[in-house]
């Protein structure tokens, strides 16, 4: 697994890419990789601390759960966080100066959508946070794509038959985020409490 | 800079069965596989270029293509849907559709 597939800087803090493997190797083997990319003129160190600091200053689900709640209160923006995600986020103060694309895309009752990143474990950082040890093993990445009713089941989400499922595989530049269903009988919840209740796994779309 | 953005939304075609010796962003299991356009991303430089150090790497359109379970693995009834430069991708002849 080569450690270029991601080409972002944002190894540095969360190191682990896949397979099994000490932090300190991996530490060493970008501090080397890093020294070498300033060397040779890739990627300049301060490019590389400008999107450090911004993946640390406040990469959580809680961003992207505040999205979601959004779009759910808010029909207008839900229209504008549809057909340009990047342009929407940036209204609520995320993803700004990013070079990324962010598509949202929206489960119904007919079709359930889910993301991947089969090459490495690309995924929008700052609105989903740290990824979860499983969406960078191999057996997540290698099995969502070929059998993902199966895995979404053994997350505990067993969507009917007739729900197709739609899975996006992160292998270029744009990075997605799932926009859940607004749960039934939530209709008094205000804003805030409806973020409350989006969990990192339906962003992801390996829950509900 | 290629002659790109020639692929409009719902236009069949074929990724590219080549295994080449450096990086690429076309996984294996999509190599040689039927898919339909659904909307063009922006433009990028070509990662497998860019992946080499080479100076002016090509800069082409990424597009989202959709392809169906049963046209990548045999078999299932979903859909994945992945991010791929134009040099990946051939349109699908009149006569082939």
């Amino acid at each position: 697994m080569s450690y270029w597939t991601c080409g972002k800087a944002t190894w540095k803090r969360f190191p682990k890419v896949s397979g099994d493997h000490s932090d300190a190797a991996v530490a060493r083997r970008v501090r080397r990789l890093e020294t070498l990319l300033e060397e040779k003129g890739v990627l300049s160190g301060a490019r590389l601390d400008e999107i450090i600091d911004a993946s640390r200053s406040g990469a959580s689900p809680a961003n992207g759960a505040r999205v979601v709640a959004r779009a759910w209160t808010d029909a207008a923006f839900k229209s504008r966080l549809l057909a340009d995600g990047t342009a929407a986020v940036r209204e609520l103060g995320y993803m700004d100066g990013s070079y990324q694309r962010l598509r949202v895309v929206e489960n119904t009752e007919a079709v359930h959508n889910v993301i991947v990143c089969t090459l490495c474990s690309c995924y929008p950082l700052r609105l989903l946070g740290p990824s979860p040890s499983w969406y960078k093993s191999e057996a997540y990445r290698s099995r969502v794509v070929r059998e993902p009713r199966a895995v979404l089941a053994e997350f505990g989400l067993v969507l009917p038959d007739a729900t197709e499922i739609t899975v996006w595989d992160s292998s270029a530049e744009t990075r997605y985020m799932v926009l859940p269903r607004r749960p039934s009988g939530t209709d008094s919840l205000q804003e805030e409490q409806l973020a409350e209740l989006v969990t990192r796994n339906a962003l992801i779309g390996t829950g509900a | 800079m290629t002659d790109t953005d020639r692929l409009a939304p719902g236009t069949p075609v074929r990724t590219f069965h080549h295994d080449p010796p450096h990086h690429t962003r076309l996984p294996r299991y999509a190599r040689g596989k039927r898919g339909v356009v659904i909307e063009p991303e922006g433009r990028a430089e070509l990662a497998d270029d860019s992946a080499r150090g080479l100076g002016n790497a090509r800069v082409e359109q990424v597009y989202a293509v959709r392809f169906a379970a049963r046209d990548l693995w045999g078999e299932g009834d979903h859909h994945v849907v992945l991010d791929l430069w134009e040099s990946y991708l051939e349109e699908v002849p009149e006569g082939e559709r």
